[in-house]
């Protein structure tokens, strides 16, 4: 591999991560709070999916980068700019219909991607694709499921979901944005063209916002800036939640 | 409470793997079929223990009384000639 | 007509000795209990009593572990404690289901809880202030709780006994996880090594206090007993526990904050254990009342929980009404 292909596919693969972990983290806040108790043990079977799947992408990071770091380093001794997530999935849960719109916009990418990368010509990439791609084709199942009742649910889950629709739609946007890296990846066949992704991500909200009876706004401004690690406030309290322990004790093992 | 209030209980099966049969592992709330098959995967089969899931509405299943099990089953238990056992074949004829 | 079939349906029995007696002859012989047989109402009582504080005890001890879930120091760790915090939810779904068996609903048991009608085990209104409180609760309460669960795998309500079995088999990495956790920190740094007796002081008593009130002043024990709901007392799994743990603290370094506890050779029919000193029952008593540091907290987070929830819930409900009648 190229020194160029690999800092490229290096910069992306934590991009991807990172996306991953902070998903993964934000579902982790609702275990033990959640509207009823099935959902209290499904949230944590898909935060544990997209854990996982970071714990393998940043110790390949830390393999490409041949400097010893360990998952544990990538996820807890960045900072906040270092941290190049998109920021849709930083975005605070603030409801069960805007945790589950968040879910649905994130697995709708992440389902056609995977697909994807069945085809990558990274070995590593290609062998957690196709893990990755059941775990994501369940969360799209499920989440897809409850913004379809909670759409079509009461008058007031109807609003609700309609606030979160409004409120999140703007950072989907961003998933779809790539950098000179990512586009040098995809050049060299290890990351997929986004072009099919992106329609096919269409299709998914599309279905799913008919049988909820969600309208799909135009995004006129969109929200993006995390894939630069500029993020969001509530971003940093994350962080600090995340970080706490070896941040406190520097050099200590858990 | 009234009862339309409550969310509806389903029974959950699991097949451990193709070539048996489904078991009754235990139960759940859902408000519907497709949510109880999720939450059914979700709760009973975190640790891989099986490959087909059934719920049932618990409202939907009949069971036989209790008070009732002595003529229900007892019965049976006199037919001995419904058994291989019960037949006399000389041993000679080897397994039959 | 009998329908329903899986929930025990109220009948009209009349409770006799007769009835009684032959009741404690299946007991006796080890039968199951299943929830369509007629049982004397005080036994069923006893039980929704029991399976549901025992599953609130698994829905409130969600919340003093899920405090560390989002700082959580390692992604091992992270992912370890999620799937243990999950466990517990869903060893509070088997639980109510069994307890549902009985004809009591899901709704009216939360509705205990949240009211404070209904109790759970008191060792979750103590705080966790520090990581290696998920540990200790691991290897500790977890611990406790084995011992008071194993046994109840024989219980004789069959779908009680069901939930524990599947319960038992899957806390077996709680222990596992939370007792390595402390060995971790136990082998760190030395401000991870005081984290970790800190910890042991604060939870070591209120562990012991898990086993309920001593024998002379429990008032179920008795009757639980005899209708082998419960197989040993409060006592007898005290002390068992107590003889098991003191060789894993002293494995790992870490001092047992009890002046009176010492070997005694004679305990156990010859066998050995240890002696240890008076539990303080004011405090157990003052906590199981409502007065520890966390009652009042762990009962708003649930309610809030609920509430937070209802939306969500009766919007599953009316789709599912709109599209059957579709």
């Amino acid at each position: 591999m190229s020194i160029t292909i690999r800092n490229a596919l290096l910069h992306s693969v934590v991009q991807i991560a990172d996306d991953h972990l902070i998903l993964g983290h934000r579902l982790s806040e609702w275990c033990g709070h959640a509207p009823m108790l099935e959902e209290d043990l499904s949230m944590p079977n898909m935060a544990l999916d997209l854990i996982g799947t970071a714990r393998t992408l940043y110790s390949y990071a830390a393999e490409l980068e041949g400097k010893n770091r360990t998952e544990d380093d990538f996820a807890y001794l960045r900072t906040d700019r270092e941290y190049q997530n998109c920021l849709l999935v930083e975005r605070p849960n603030t409801d069960f219909a805007h945790t589950m719109l968040k879910q649905l916009y994130f697995s709708a990418f992440m389902k056609p991607f995977w697909d994807a990368m069945h085809h990558s010509s990274d070995a590593t990439l290609q062998a957690l694709s196709h893990k990755a791609v059941k775990e994501i084709a369940y969360h799209i199942r499920h989440s897809g499921e409850w913004v379809v009742r909670l759409g079509d649910g009461t008058d007031e889950s109807s609003a609700r979901m309609s606030a979160a629709v409004s409120a999140l739609h703007p950072y989907t946007d961003e998933l779809f944005e790539t950098d000179a890296q990512r586009l040098h990846c995809i050049e060299q066949g290890v990351l997929p063209e986004l072009g099919e992704i992106k329609l096919q991500w269409s299709q998914t909200i599309d279905t799913v916002f008919t049988q909820a009876k969600l309208h799909r706004p135009n995004i006129g401004f969109p929200q993006t800036g995390g894939r630069q690690g500029l993020h969001t406030e509530d971003f940093g309290m994350l962080l600090a939640q995340l970080q706490y322990l070896p941040r406190s004790y520097p050099g200590a093992t858990w | 409470m009234s009862e339309e209030a409550n969310m509806p209980l389903w029974e959950v099966f699991i097949r451990p793997r193709v070539g048996l049969h489904h078991k009754h592992v235990g139960s759940l709330h859902a408000a519907d079929s497709t949510m109880a098959l999720q939450a059914a995967r979700d709760v009973y089969t975190r640790r891989e223990e099986g490959d087909s899931i059934w719920v049932v509405a618990s409202k939907d299943i009949y069971a036989s009384d209790p008070s009732q099990a002595a003529e229900n089953f007892d019965p049976a238990s006199d037919k001995v000639y419904r058994h291989p056992s019960f037949y006399d074949i000389p041993d000679e004829v080897g397994h039959m | 007509m009998y329908s329903q079939g899986l929930i025990g349906a109220d009948s009209n029995i009349v409770e006799d000795q007769a009835f009684l007696d032959a009741f404690q002859q299946r007991i006796d012989a080890e039968e199951k209990i299943e929830p369509n047989d007629p049982m004397p109402q005080a036994y069923r009582n006893t039980l929704i009593r029991m399976i549901g504080q025992h599953a609130h005890s698994e829905i409130v001890g969600m919340l003093p572990e899920g405090n560390w879930i989002t700082r959580a120091p390692s992604l091992r760790r992270k992912v370890a404690l999620l799937a243990k915090v999950q466990d517990e939810g869903g060893h509070g779904l088997y639980l109510y289901s069994a307890a549902e068996t009985l004809g009591v609903s899901r709704e009216q048991m939360t509705e205990e809880l949240l009211s404070g009608k209904a109790k759970y085990s008191s060792i979750f209104n103590y705080p966790t202030p520090s990581w290696a409180d998920i540990g200790t609760i691991g290897w500790l309460v977890d611990g406790a709780a084995i011992m008071n669960q194993v046994p109840l795998c024989r219980c004789s309500y069959g779908p009680y006994a069901r939930a524990m079995i599947r319960v038992c088999k899957e806390e077996s990495f709680h222990q596992r996880q939370g007792y390595e956790l402390v060995k971790t920190l136990c082998e760190g740094t030395a401000e991870q090594k005081a984290m970790a007796q800190d910890s042991l002081n604060r939870w070591w008593w209120p562990s012991l206090m898990m086993f309920g009130p001593s024998d002379t002043d429990s008032q179920h024990s008795d009757q639980s007993m005899k209708w082998k709901i419960k197989r040993f007392t409060n006592d007898a799994l005290r002390q068992k526990f107590v003889d098991a743990t003191i060789p894993q603290a002293e494995l790992i370094g870490l001092h047992v904050p009890d002046k009176d506890l010492k070997w005694n050779e004679n305990k156990n029919d010859g066998k050995g254990g240890y002696d240890f000193g008076e539990i303080d029952w004011d405090e157990f008593w003052r906590v199981v009342k409502g007065h520890g540091l966390m009652n009042k907290d762990r009962i708003k987070a649930r309610k809030k929980a609920w509430d937070d929830g209802a939306w969500v819930r009766e919007a599953a409900q009316a789709f599912a009404k709109k599209n059957v009648a579709a």
